[in-house]
């Protein structure tokens, strides 16, 4: 996957935002600092994992939303749908209901993204990553973490196609002939996603022609819903997910890759668990797992930072859907598959992701060497308490920055209650330069 | 830069720290991962010998622009015949350290196999010192 500049989802509103450090302090990839009383998201290091949004407590985080309008860019438009989005109903709505609002705010043809997970299950598709244990690529905000803060483990990574885009890649290929007036749209649970699909050159972009947030969808039907509810009402045939198996329904969420595998697998979800795991995996020299199931959110995409309902009501609805599913693929949805099967010869596995070295001190390994030794200085004089006064997240980022010259030790308010002398002296003997204390006018330099 | 780490005797709970710390401190050096990876493995392998065999030691790591030295030197008590112990699957782990899993006799070999330049030095009853290299430049 090329992608020369990564598109990020998020971004901080200068209005609301009051630097409060809750953001930072959360922030997975220590992505974010607090400059001139408010916060700031380095490009480098997000990886849209949408923490910083769910802890603001001033929303102050916003994050993309296209309008339901696009869809009229195109005469016909295929909606591929998440399973979680129809688990955000109450459950005095049907599925059939959701589905019928669903085409009647814009959309011409409906697929259920998790088909995606039997297609690959009936094309035999092969999974060509190598070093064991496999870590699933199904959550973007954890192949990103993975690219950035543990690129000893990016060749675990899976390079199958994650269901969504082998769903889009069916739609596309079945409904050809209606040709260029076709357009296909993602609905998305998360950041990660929206990231991912505005990134130039990604396959998410190459795919899809237009990404709707849940929320935003979410609106629209339940306004259709409660407006029209005689005309709803009526639509109540005990229609369930004709177009996937129980396990693919079961796929986002947690244990619902895991559970599915040969061998010995375990699921891990929510960033602070998923972080504390690959600590452990990334020092790891022998294991006998097989594949690790990772998931940004708490109880997987139906945590989202886009979704509307409880999560563990979110989840005990799909499960409780998935248990009137059948096993396997009705015939005819199988043959249907297979008729397609050269759309997708050849063209199951992604690339092989890249780590991104973004965590060194510079890019110069002689410099990185002189700032890791200063690094190592300037900590033993902080007071490490982690107390995010300064701006960044610890002790041991604003040591880091002070090497980059991209803070100043004065930032740190612990040694300026202490002795605002000894602080001058300090930065004497580490002959940091004046700054303006903002480490992002350096970064962006 | 020079980096050393305390190696205690005997103590498993704490295999992997210190290979686990000098990991963080090449992430930030921009290393290219799989060379990370290959002085993981050595630096590991030698950290659980001096746990599983010696009477204590440190891990020495001296971090230059174009090479890593690390040095592990132990306190005894020395290994009486090197040819043997450089060879696959021989071990003198003892039945306690093989319960835990480790003692397959790779230990040296996998050293071996992951730096660029190896040296042993060590006599029966004294101690082992071992120097592994490792070459940062770019296609090597």
């Amino acid at each position: 996957m090329s992608e020369a500049g990564f598109h990020h989802s998020l971004q901080v509103l200068n209005d609301a935002c009051k630097g409060c450090t809750h953001c930072m302090k959360r922030c997975p990839t220590g992505a974010i600092r607090i400059a001139k009383g408010k916060a700031w998201i380095s490009a480098e290091l997000c990886i849209d994992c949408g923490q910083c949004m769910a802890v603001c407590p001033n929303d102050a985080i916003k994050i993309e939303q296209d309008p339901l309008s696009q869809l009229q860019r195109f005469t016909y438009r295929v909606g591929i749908i998440p399973a979680p989005f129809f688990a955000q109903f109450p459950d005095t709505f049907t599925v059939t209901q959701v589905l019928s609002a669903l085409y009647d705010i814009g959309f011409t043809h409906i697929y259920l993204a998790e088909t995606g997970v039997d297609i690959l299950d009936i094309l035999e598709a092969k999974e060509n990553a190598q070093a064991l244990p496999l870590i699933s690529n199904f959550c973007p905000a954890v192949q990103r973490l993975i690219q950035i803060r543990y690129p000893l483990l990016v060749g675990n990574l899976t390079r199958l196609r994650s269901p969504a885009q082998v769903t889009a890649i069916f739609a596309k290929s079945e409904l050809k002939a209606l040709g260029e007036s076709l357009g296909i749209f993602y609905l998305t649970p998360c950041a990660a996603k929206i990231a991912q699909f505005k990134t130039e050159g990604s396959e998410e972009h190459r795919l899809f022609d237009g990404i709707i947030n849940f929320d935003t969808a979410y609106n629209q039907v339940s306004t259709l819903l409660a407006r029209d509810k005689e005309k709803y009402a009526n639509q109540n045939a005990g229609f369930t997910f004709p177009h996937c198996t129980r396990k693919a329904l079961r796929w986002s969420l947690v244990k619902g890759q895991s559970s599915n595998q040969s061998g010995r697998a375990l699921a891990v979800d929510e960033m602070h668990n998923v972080i504390e795991f690959l600590d452990i995996l990334e020092d790891e020299q022998e294991t006998s797992l097989r594949f690790l199931e990772l998931d940004a959110c708490a109880e997987g995409c139906v945590g989202g930072i886009l979704t509307v309902r409880n999560r563990f009501l979110a989840t005990e609805q799909l499960r409780h859907w998935s248990t009137a599913l059948p096993k396997e693929l009705s015939q005819d949805l199988v043959e249907r598959i297979l008729v397609q099967r050269p759309s997708f010869e050849n063209n199951l596995c992604l690339e092989a992701p890249q780590p991104k070295q973004v965590m060194g001190l510079d890019k110069d390994r002689s410099k990185a060497l002189q700032k890791l030794e200063k690094v190592d200085r300037i900590l033993a004089a902080l007071p490490g308490i982690d107390c995010g006064l300064c701006g960044c997240p610890s002790c041991l980022a604003l040591a880091q920055d002070v090497a980059k010259s991209q803070a100043s030790l004065r930032q740190c308010v612990v040694l300026k209650l202490k002795d605002p002398k000894e602080l001058n002296s300090l930065a004497r003997i580490w002959g940091e330069r004046p700054t303006t204390a903002n480490g992002q006018k350096d970064d962006q330099a | 830069m020079r980096q050393e780490y305390l190696v205690p005797a005997q103590d498993f709970s704490v295999a992997g720290v210190a290979s686990s710390n000098l990991k963080r401190l090449l992430k930030q050096l921009n290393i290219n991962p799989f060379t990370i990876k290959r002085i993981m493995v050595a630096v590991f392998e030698a950290e659980v010998n001096v746990i599983a065999h010696s009477f204590g030691g440190r891990i020495v790591c001296d971090l230059e622009e174009e090479e890593i030295t690390i040095q592990v030197i132990d306190t005894g008590p020395g290994i009486p015949n090197l040819d043997l112990a450089m060879t696959e699957g021989w071990s003198t782990a003892s039945e306690q350290v093989r319960e835990l899993g480790y003692g397959a006799g790779m230990g040296l070999p996998n050293i071996k196999k992951n730096c660029d330049h190896l040296t042993i030095q060590t006599k029966a009853g004294e101690h082992t010192h071992i120097t592994m290299r490792f070459c940062l430049k770019e296609g090597e």
